[in-house]
């Protein structure tokens, strides 16, 4: 029983990290139709810029955590100029090579600056805490609150204030968006900053628990996409959902089944799904 | 039109005598080697223009084919002593039978989620050959798969006579795809790629056709992966990964998807480039990269379709490309 709880934990540790990284994705997937292969890569850029800037400029956890938000939520609006805007009337499989285009080149830019060694971040946060008889490190429980604050916070942010439900009407309609004077271009760039400010954010709740390196973006995009397709591409509710479930299913996967298979299970997961329901399981109407 | 076609053939003509006489007037072994290993990514891409290119289904689980095939060959003549000749045909039709299977499950689905499917299938297929030690050797790989066993008088001990024997396979594929491209199939899947829709009101069985093409793209994808593993003789886990399918992307969208030289100008050129330019190694994929979006972005149809669209508009006919790519 403790085992279990243990693993619980891990996993909504992990379900966590999961949500906030598949919540970008599915905001920039509502509002451009852009699989945006190349966010799972900011997540990793988000990483090394926390890295750096607690082991190089001495930055505390939670300022480094911040300025990795901030600076990736620049280089997302940059992205977004740069690789997305000039392709929105094009069709769909160029934007999605456009996307592998932009991953590769951030993969390959990390390794040629950083090398392709495994860094793991200082761990502030260590310390085991005991909660009724289940031992879970501070960073843990940093993670699962700080999760969900940020999903409280984009929750009113997105229902609450002009841009939120800007963002929102655009998601539904992008011409109504434009016809009642949304500026659907701002939106866009804002889109894509608010959804690499969170992919960062995410990685720097991770960094002290996972290794940085920089292809660890290349797995954890793909169950991003698993846990959006499951969810419904453009849901945030199925993200989140999504997020957790896949969190805790790895989690007992590898405790109860096998380790050396558990990054396996979510792909089947989304392979029986789209094999049963081809649209997805939450999917509003077809595309 | 008959001036046009006659330059073509002679162009062929050239270039078949050119490829033929590689090895006498290639400076050095290496030079050999490097040619072999883009001609046979060549014929793997083959595979994705068919399903990419004509069919506009931008399928993802091609290096998984490509891995399958080179695993499965070079498992069946080291392990079980099986002759090379026996092997390619049983790896390319398993690598067919299991894309059949995979696009039952993956045609049900359109867009954005066939896509994403397929590269998680991909993903899946490269996580059980690294995992599968018992198998596929794990991490470590398969080495000392012998080489391409001798065909009657012909024997392939050398690399030139590996070279003729790769070429042979290349010139097959490009044969076949010519045909397929310029038969009612290939118009069908031209169709079917253009508007579904509409192909599905003239009364064409999409799922049938799409089968067929993703059909004959894994048995050429698998061929592929069965050369890669006699010509090299060791492989890794490394050859199934997704990253092997975004560098077919790029020889395809490079040299010009939905064109017959498209796959052999874009692989010769960037594979050919990348390995004689090794100091270029450490930055070749942020050149990639980059060069995917710009590609995207001001030639959609590669090297192979800028020309043809230029001598179209010089000679005021369209050649064999029609309408905007996917």
């Amino acid at each position: 029983m403790d085992l279990f709880v243990q693993q619980l934990v891990n996993g909504l540790t992990l379900g966590s990290i999961y949500c906030l990284v598949a919540l970008g994705l599915t905001l920039i997937y509502g509002i451009m139709e852009v699989p945006n292969f190349a966010h799972g890569h900011l997540y990793m850029i988000g990483a090394y810029v926390t890295l750096f800037s607690m082991t190089l400029y001495g930055l505390n956890y939670w300022l480094s955590s911040i300025l990795a938000g901030i600076v990736l939520g620049i280089v997302g609006v940059l992205m977004e100029r740069i690789v997305f805007h000039p392709l929105r009337h094009a069709p769909s499989s160029n934007k999605f090579i456009a996307a592998i285009g932009a991953m590769m080149f951030l993969e390959a830019l990390a390794r040629v600056l950083w090398g392709s060694d495994f860094r793991s971040m200082p761990a502030v946060y260590d310390q085991v805490v005991l909660i009724g008889g289940i031992r879970v490190t501070e960073q843990r429980i940093i993670v699962i609150v700080s999760a969900i604050l940020l999903m409280l916070a984009l929750n009113l942010f997105l229902k609450k204030t002009i841009i939120g439900s800007s963002i929102e009407a655009t998601a539904q309609n992008r011409e109504g968006a434009g016809q009642v004077g949304i500026d659907v271009n701002s939106v866009a760039m804002i889109t894509f900053g608010i959804a690499s400010f969170l992919a960062a954010v995410a990685a720097a709740l991770a960094g002290p628990i996972f290794l940085v390196f920089p292809s660890m973006g290349a797995l954890i995009i793909m169950k991003a996409f698993v846990i959006i397709v499951v969810g419904g591409m453009g849901s945030i509710p199925g993200a989140i959902l999504g997020g957790y479930i896949l969190g805790v299913t790895e989690s007992m996967g590898a405790t109860y089944v096998s380790t050396d298979y558990k990054d396996i299970v979510a792909f089947l997961v989304l392979i029986l799904i789209l094999a049963v329901k081809p649209t997805g399981l939450f999917a509003e109407g077809k595309r | 039109m008959v001036k046009k076609n006659v330059i073509l053939k002679a162009g062929c003509f050239v270039l078949l005598i050119i490829a033929l006489a590689v090895p006498y007037i290639s400076p050095s072994p290496y030079f050999i080697q490097v040619i072999s290993m883009s001609f046979i990514f060549a014929i793997a891409v083959y595979g994705l223009n068919l399903i990419e290119g004509y069919m506009g289904q931008l399928s993802l689980v091609q290096a998984g084919f490509f891995g399958i095939g080179a695993y499965m060959s070079g498992l069946l003549t080291l392990k079980l002593k099986m002759s090379f000749w026996l092997a390619l045909p049983i790896t390319s039709l398993a690598t067919t039978f299991l894309a059949l299977l995979i696009g039952l499950i993956s045609f049900r689905t359109r867009g954005h989620y066939f896509v994403i499917l397929t590269l998680c299938i991909g993903v899946v297929i490269n996580l059980v050959i690294e995992k599968w030690e018992g198998l596929t050797g794990g991490v470590g790989g398969v080495i000392g798969i012998p080489k391409p066993s001798p065909l009657g008088p012909l024997s392939f001990d050398t690399i030139d006579k590996q070279y003729y024997l790769i070429l042979a396979f290349l010139l097959l594929t490009i044969y076949v795809m010519y045909r397929i491209i310029n038969s009612l199939v290939g118009r069908t899947f031209i169709s079917i790629r253009n508007s579904e829709e509409l192909a599905a009101t003239l009364g064409i069985n999409v799922m049938y056709n799409k089968l067929l093409a993703f059909g004959v793209s894994a048995f050429f994808t698998g061929m592929a992966g069965a050369l890669y593993a006699a010509f090299i003789r060791f492989i890794g886990p490394d050859i199934s990964s997704p990253i092997l399918t975004f560098e077919f992307l790029l020889y395809l969208l490079v040299g010009g998807q939905a064109t017959i030289a498209g796959p052999l100008v874009g692989t010769l050129l960037i594979s050919g480039l990348t390995e004689s330019l090794q100091f270029l190694k450490e930055y070749r994929l942020i050149l990639f990269g980059a060069l995917l979006v710009l590609i995207v972005k001001f030639f959609p149809w590669g090297i192979v379709g800028f020309v043809q669209l230029l001598t179209a508009r010089n000679c005021k006919i369209l050649t064999g490309k029609e309408g905007v790519s996917s």
